[in-house]
């Protein structure tokens, strides 16, 4: 139950790049999240009202992408999406898997703002 | 209206990577083994670091541990029986323990610096889920497991395990009694992280201590690696 905290991460970060756009809105930011990050996605949509309130970002949309896991087979030189997080076989040959290609990721991609028209 | 996508591509826990980041090259420095003990609450982190700590003492290596709860300090004293420098990280509510309060509890530390330890162990908050975030800069994240706690713990926290160098499992000594299904423990914890190295072991009778110990002066010896 972290989430909280991640999010309030989020609103910081954006809000710091948030100088060069003086003055703009925000109206979206844009999450990539591995699906062994540990966090939950509705958890940091709840959260994210919460975090925003008060501060640039308030009103904007969360959009999380979520990363299925991805593992390298060495005997077969592929990599394999996974469909879960209970099994990290190769797709093709059923081998254990311990290299994770992706899936670890929690990381900001973009944002979208509203920027002010400059009035002559 | 004028919109703009601003790409950022940036790791949202990029300040606690960036403290870890430079915790591990000080680590690495002093030559000190840093590991990061992470279970659930009850699972016998403290009693199998307790034992830890006596016997990698008794075997004249300097060791200390840095131990983190919500609230009390508990652990710490118990922990501090040993012999060994312990000191307590509370939280006050945090479900983690980040790169931050490591480097906040490691300045100022009477009588101990990284220089003067050959191990530092992290005892992490009671928790399988959000600890699995946070880089400590820890050479060796061990996941701990007992025999109480169900054989299908891994399937349930893959995201822990999966992150884990190393596996320990606790309170062998009543396995029988608790109906463990040790094949079935070892087979679901190598589903969720294939290859990994598992310990077997009894804070209570000693069980598997020597192996867990080998592997610790052999990681040590490995240096920066």
């Amino acid at each position: 139950m972290h989430e909280l905290s991640i999010v309030s991460s989020v609103v910081e970060s954006v809000t710091e790049s948030l100088g060069a756009y003086p003055g703009a809105k925000v109206l979206e930011v844009r999450l990539r999240v591995g699906a062994l990050a540990s966090v939950v996605v509705e958890s940091l949509e709840f959260c994210w009202g919460i975090a925003a309130e008060g501060t640039p970002l308030e009103g904007s949309q969360l959009v999380v992408q979520v990363l299925p896991v991805v593992v390298h087979c060495e005997a077969c030189g592929i990599d394999s999406e996974l469909e879960g997080v209970q099994s990290f076989r190769c797709t093709r040959c059923g081998e254990l898997c311990g290299e994770i290609r992706q899936g670890r990721e929690l990381e900001i991609e973009s944002f979208e703002i509203d920027e002010v028209e400059e009035t002559a | 209206m004028t919109t703009r996508i601003v790409e950022l591509r940036r790791g949202i826990l990029k300040k606690n990577d960036e403290l870890a980041a430079g915790l591990r090259a000080s680590y690495a420095a002093a030559g000190v083994l840093v590991l990061n003990l992470v279970s659930s609450p009850g699972t016998g982190k403290t009693a199998f670091l307790e034992r830890t700590l006596r016997e990698l003492k008794a075997r004249g290596a300097r060791v200390a541990a840095l131990v983190g709860d919500l609230e009390t300090d508990n652990d710490a004293r118990r922990l501090a029986a040993s012999g060994a420098p312990v000191r307590q990280i509370n939280t006050h509510g945090i479900c983690h323990l980040d790169a931050e309060m490591i480097g906040r509890h490691l300045d100022g530390w009477d009588g101990v610096t990284l220089g003067g330890l050959d191990y530092l162990f992290i005892e992490n908050v009671g928790n399988l889920v959000c600890p699995s975030s946070y880089d400590l800069g820890e050479k060796i994240r061990v996941a701990l497991l007992s025999v109480t706690e169900g054989e299908d713990k891994p399937l349930k926290y893959p995201t822990l395990f999966n992150s884990a160098d190393a596996a320990v499992i606790t309170k062998m000594d009543i396995a029988e009694p608790c109906g463990f299904d040790r094949e079935l423990a070892l087979r679901n914890i190598n589903e969720i992280r294939p290859g990994i190295r598992i310990f077997e072991t009894s804070a209570k009778t000693g069980a598997g201590m020597e192996e867990w110990l080998g592997y610790l002066a052999e990681a040590r010896s490995v240096r920066n690696g």
